[in-house]
C-alpha cells in the first residue's frame, strides 16, 4: 500500500455508517509545542515528509476502527531508516508519544493517534527490496502490501503464505505489528511463523536485528515477542519473509449440516482422521442467508451450518484428500456434500465466506465483529450462549468460524440511530469475549487488542501477568513513548473497568474483506 | 501437585531472599548444553503428568517434569507427534527441558522448530506468582507473545511450569531415499527442491550422501520419487540416529559446532561436516579456533553455537550485537533481578 491515508484506500466508502459520536477529534495540543515538533523534525525531513496541517493529517485519525478517531499533532512519512532513527530520536529528546501506522486497516484501534503525539506511518517505506528464488526468501520495507509480495515473487512459483482478508491493503509492517492470520493458517501458520527477520529502530535510536537469514538466532527469542506487540516496542525499518512453493491444485468441499453441532464434530472428525486441511470453516444458517441472495455461492440455505474444507498440493495428493475428507464428512452426517470441480466453481464456494462481512453491511445498517478464539470442543456452548445473548440483547448475530483453529467471528447486527442499539451491540461484544475466556478461550484471535479490547484484557490476565508484558514493554521502551497505553492495560484502567463507558466500534471498509 | 507447587514457591523465595541461585533442571539429559549450570538444583520432575490431550483439538498441556517419552507415547497412541522431532539425548528427557533447551530435530526445516508449536506456557516468577501466557488456543494474540520466548530461553528468566504445545497427525506414508553427490550439489539440490511442492520433511548430507525423508500422501511420495530418485532406505532408524546425534558422525569427536545459516551459503571449509534441514544447519567437527569459527558463520549470515564439549569459556553461543545485549539485559533485569534463574546458562552476564 503506498497511498498515505486511509481516505484513499482503493475501496469503496464504508456500508456501514458508524453513528458513534466523533468522540475527542479536535485538535488537543498547543500551537506552540506543535511548533516546536515540527522544527525539530524538519532538521531532519524534507518538507513533503511532515503534515501538521489538519487538512493533511485528518485522513489519519482512525483506523479501520472508526469509532475512535483522535487528530494527531503530526504526521510523518520517512522514506528511509535514517529518516526513522532520526524521528525517534527527536521524539526521545522532545518525549513525544509514536503511534506507528502501515495501511490503517486494523480493526482494534492500535493506529488511534495520541492527541499530542505523532503518526509514523510507513507508507513511503514500500520497496520490495530483495527477492532470492534460490533461498526462497524476500526482504520488503514495512509499507509493502501483503499482496504485492505474492503478486512479485508468482512468477517464480512461490507466494508468501499468511493471508489475511485485508491482504490486498494491509502491509506486512502491519501484519508484523498483529502477528496477522488468514484463513489457511492452521495448515501455513501466522506471521510468526513466516517471518524470519526484522531490522527494527528502537526508541532510543538503535538498530536491532531479531531473527536472521538463518533459522534462528542466539540469545532469546526476541522476534517471537515483537511479531504480534502491535507497534510498542520499536519500529520496523525491514522485513524478510520466508516463501513457500505454490501448491499446483487446490479444491474445496463444500458441505452441508442440519445441526450446527454435527457440524463442529465433522471439523473434529476430520482431524482426528488426520488430515490437516488448508483451509476449514464454517458459518451459521444466519450467516448463510444473509449472504446467498447476496452472492449466490450455492450454499444450501435450510443447513444449519456448512463447512469450507480446503485440500491443496499436488493433484494426486489432492485427489486423495478430497475423497478421504469427503468420507470423514459423510460419516460425520453432511446431509449435502459439493466438491469444486475447477477454480471458478472452487472461487464461487469461497466467496460466500469471503462476502460475510459486506454482506452484514447489507442487511443491516451496522455491526460488529467479534474475534475471540475459543477451543473448538466448546463451539456448541458458545452458540447456545450466543444465542441466549441475542434474547438478552434483543440483536441478531451471525456466526462466522474459522473452524480449523477455533477463531469465532460473530458479526452482531445493530441499527446505531434506534436508541440504545450501538450500547446494546457493545455489551453483547463483551459479553462473547468474556465467554470466550471462560471457556479457554482468548479475547483475540487475529484483530489485536489495541484500544478496542483493552478493557477485556483485564478479565483474561493478571495484574502480575500484564506487569510481565510491562515489563518487556520497558525493555524495549523504557521511555515508554512507543504506541503507549495500547495492548496492554494500566492497573488503574483494569480498576475503572465496569465502571466507564469505552466506545467500541464500528467497521470501516466494509466491503473489504477481512477475517 | 499443589504441595509440589508450594515447595517451588518456597525454593524461589528462598532463593531471591539469600540471593542464591537455583538451577532449574528436569532430568538432566542436557546438562552439557550451554554455559555450565551453577546453583542448587532444583528439580522439575516433581511436578509431572499431562493436563489435558484432546486430540481433534490439536494441542496437549503438559507438566514440565513430565518425561518427554511418556507425552510421546500418548501422542503416538492417537497417531499423534511433536511434529519437530524434539531430540531426547537421554532417557530423562522432559517436556520443560525440551522447551527450555528449544532443540528441534530433522523434521525442523519443513514444519518450523519447537517455538513455532509453543502456544502458552505457565511460568513461576522471581516472586513465586504463577503466570499464564498465551493458552491453548492455535490464535491468540491477547497480549505479547511470553510463552515463545520461553522456548530456548534455557530457564533464564523463571520457573517454567506448564505448557501447551500443538500436535499434528503423523503422516500417512513416509519414506527416505539415498543419493550420492557432493556437498556442492548437495547444497545446490536441497535449495531447488526446496523451491519446489515436494514432500522433504528432512534432508542429511555427509560423507557423499545425501539423505531425504520424504512425508504426507501416497501420491504426494510417489511422484517425489520419481523427481529425485535415489535408493529407498527402509525404517526410520537413520533419522532417529540423526535426531539424538547418535551416529558415526556425532560420536567420533567430543568438539561438535553448530552453524546455523542460510541454506544457500556454499560449503564452509573448516573441518568435517555433516548438513541438516535443507542446509540451514551444518554440524562441524573442528579443531579451528572459536573465532574462526565464529568468524565463518557470521560471514554467512549466521551464528555458531560450541554445541557439545571444547572449552566453554569462549562462550557457548554466539555474542550479541551491544544493542541487543542491553535489551537482554534489561529482559533479565525485570524478569530475575536477582539472578536466581540458571544465571549465566546462556551468557555470562545475564
Amino acid at each position: 500500500m503506498n497511498t498515505t491515508s486511509a481516505a484513499s484506500m482503493p475501496v469503496e466508502p464504508a456500508l456501514t455508517t458508524p453513528a458513534a459520536p466523533p468522540s475527542t477529534s479536535a485538535p488537543s495540543f498547543t500551537a506552540a509545542h506543535q511548533r516546536r515538533v515540527v522544527d525539530a523534525l524538519r532538521a531532519v525531513l524534507p518538507e513533503h515528509s511532515i503534515l501538521f496541517n489538519e487538512e493533511d493529517t485528518r485522513p489519519y485519525e482512525c483506523d479501520g476502527l472508526a469509532a475512535y478517531a483522535q487528530l494527531p499533532m503530526v504526521v510523518v512519512l520517512p522514506d528511509t531508516e535514517e529518516q526513522v532513527v532520526a524521528i525517534l530520536k527527536v521524539c526521545h529528546d522532545l518525549k513525544v508519544q509514536i503511534v506507528p501506522r502501515g495501511a490503517g486497516t486494523g480493526l482494534s484501534g492500535g493506529a488511534l493517534p495520541i492527541a499530542d503525539g505523532i503518526v509514523l506511518s510507513t507508507a513511503r517505506m514500500n520497496k520490495i527490496v530483495k527477492v532470492d528464488a534460490y533461498a526462497r526468501t524476500a526482504v520488503v520495507q514495512p509499507g509493502v502490501r501483503n499482496l504485492a509480495i505474492s503478486e512479485a515473487v508468482a512468477s517464480l512459483g512461490l507466494y508468501y503464505a499468511p493471508d489475511p482478508s485485508s491482504q490486498i491493503a494491509c502491509t506486512i509492517g502491519g501484519n508484523v505489528a498483529e502477528n496477522s492470520g488468514g484463513v489457511h493458517c492452521l495448515k501455513y501458520g501466522l506471521t510468526v511463523h513466516n517471518v524470519m527477520r526484522v531490522r527494527v529502530v528502537t526508541i532510543e535510536g538503535d538498530v536491532i536485528e531479531l531473527g536472521g537469514a538463518a533459522l534462528d538466532a542466539p540469545g532469546l527469542d526476541l522476534l517471537s515477542v515483537f511479531i504480534g506487540s502491535e507497534g510498542m516496542l520499536g519500529m520496523v525499518t525491514e522485513v524478510t519473509v520466508k516463501l513457500i512453493p505454490k501448491p499446483k491444485l487446490a479444491r474445496v468441499i463444500l458441505a452441508s449440516f442440519d445441526d450446527v453441532v454435527k457440524g463442529g464434530n465433522a471439523v473434529a472428525s476430520v482431524i482426528a482422521a488426520g488430515i490437516i486441511p488448508a483451509g476449514l470453516e464454517m458459518m451459521d444458517k444466519t450467516s448463510t442467508r444473509m449472504v446467498e441472495p447476496f452472492v449466490k455461492a450455492g450454499y444450501d440455505m435450510d443447513a444449519e451450518a456448512i463447512l469450507l474444507c480446503e485440500s491443496d498440493g499436488i493433484p494426486a495428493e489432492v485427489e486423495e484428500e478430497i475423497a478421504r475428507m469427503t468420507e470423514v464428512l459423510k460419516h460425520s452426517g453432511a446431509t449435502a456434500i459439493a466438491v469444486s470441480r475447477d477454480e471458478a466453481e472452487r472461487l464461487r464456494f469461497w466467496s460466500g465466506r469471503k462476502n460475510a462481512f459486506p454482506a452484514a453491511g447489507r442487511i443491516s445498517p451496522d455491526y460488529y465483529c467479534i474475534d475471540g478464539t475459543i477451543p473448538r470442543r466448546s463451539l456448541a456452548d458458545v452458540l447456545t450462549g450466543i444465542t441466549q445473548m441475542e434474547i438478552k440483547y434483543g440483536l441478531r448475530c451471525a456466526n462466522v468460524f474459522h473452524a480449523g483453529d477455533g477463531n469465532l467471528h460473530p458479526l452482531i447486527l445493530f441499527d446505531a440511530n434506534t436508541e440504545g442499539e450501538f450500547h446494546r451491540a457493545e455489551l453483547f461484544g463483551a459479553e462473547i469475549l468474556e465467554m470466550c475466556v471462560a471457556v479457554g478461550g482468548t479475547i483475540t484471535g487475529e484483530h489485536g487488542v489495541g484500544m478496542e479490547k483493552i478493557n477485556q484484557m483485564c478479565v483474561q490476565f493478571s495484574r502480575a501477568e500484564m506487569d510481565a508484558f510491562l515489563s518487556v514493554k520497558r525493555a524495549f521502551d523504557p521511555v515508554s513513548l512507543l504506541n503507549p497505553n495500547k495492548a496492554i492495560p494500566t492497573l488503574q484502567r483494569c480498576a475503572e473497568y465496569g465502571k466507564m463507558h469505552v466506545k467500541r466500534g464500528m467497521l470501516k471498509f466494509a466491503n473489504l474483506p477481512r477475517f | 501437585m499443589e504441595q509440589v507447587i508450594e515447595q517451588f514457591r518456597e525454593r524461589i523465595l528462598a532463593a531471591g531472599r539469600d540471593k542464591q541461585p537455583l538451577c532449574v533442571r528436569g532430568g538432566g539429559s542436557k546438562d552439557w548444553y550451554g554455559q555450565a549450570p551453577v546453583g542448587e538444583v532444583l528439580d522439575t520432575r516433581a511436578y509431572h503428568g499431562i493436563i489435558a490431550y484432546d486430540p481433534t483439538e490439536l494441542v496437549i498441556t503438559v507438566r514440565a517434569g513430565t518425561p518427554l517419552v511418556e507425552v510421546e507415547k500418548v501422542l503416538a497412541e492417537q497417531n499423534q507427534a511433536f511434529a519437530f522431532e524434539p531430540p531426547h539425548f537421554g532417557p530423562g528427557a522432559t517436556i520443560g527441558g525440551m522447551v527450555a533447551c528449544g532443540l528441534s530435530g530433522p523434521r525442523r526445516a519443513a514444519v518450523g522448530a519447537v517455538r513455532d508449536f509453543v502456544l502458552g506456557a505457565v511460568l513461576m516468577d522471581n516472586k513465586s506468582e504463577v503466570l499464564h501466557f498465551g493458552g491453548q488456543v492455535m490464535k491468540n494474540v491477547a497480549g505479547y507473545d511470553l510463552s515463545r520466548l520461553l522456548s530456548g530461553s534455557l530457564g533464564t528468566l523463571g520457573l517454567l511450569l506448564e505448557v501447551s504445545l500443538k500436535v499434528l497427525p503423523k503422516p500417512y506414508a513416509e519414506t527416505s531415499v539415498r543419493l550420492q553427490m557432493t556437498e556442492e550439489d548437495a547444497i545446490r539440490c536441497l535449495n531447488k527442491w526446496g523451491g519446489q511442492p515436494l514432500p522433504i520433511s528432512a534432508s542429511a548430507w555427509c560423507e557423499g550422501a545425501l539423505v531425504l525423508r520424504l512425508s504426507g500422501a501416497k501420491a504426494a511420495i510417489v511422484a517425489a520419487q520419481q523427481t529425485i530418485g535415489g535408493e529407498e532406505i527402509a525404517g526410520d532408524d537413520f533419522w532417529l540416529a540423526m535426531r539424538e546425534q547418535s551416529n558415526e558422525f556425532f560420536t567420533q569427536s567430543s568438539t561438535l559446532w553448530r552453524l546455523s545459516v542460510p541454506s544457500t551459503v556454499a560449503p564452509i571449509a573448516l573441518g568435517e561436516q555433516l548438513i541438516e534441514w535443507g542446509g540451514a544447519q551444518r554440524w562441524l567437527r573442528s579443531n579451528e579456533s572459536a573465532k574462526a569459527i565464529r568468524a565463518a558463520a557470521v560471514q554467512a549470515g549466521g551464528h555458531a553455537t560450541l554445541f557439545r564439549g571444547g572449552d566453554k569459556s569462549v562462550g557457548v553461543f554466539q555474542p550479541l550485537a551491544p544493542a541487543l545485549g542491553k535489551i537482554h539485559q534489561n529482559m533479565k533485569n525485570a524478569f530475575d533481578p536477582d539472578g536466581i534463574f540458571n544465571p549465566g546458562r546462556m551468557y555470562a552476564q545475564y
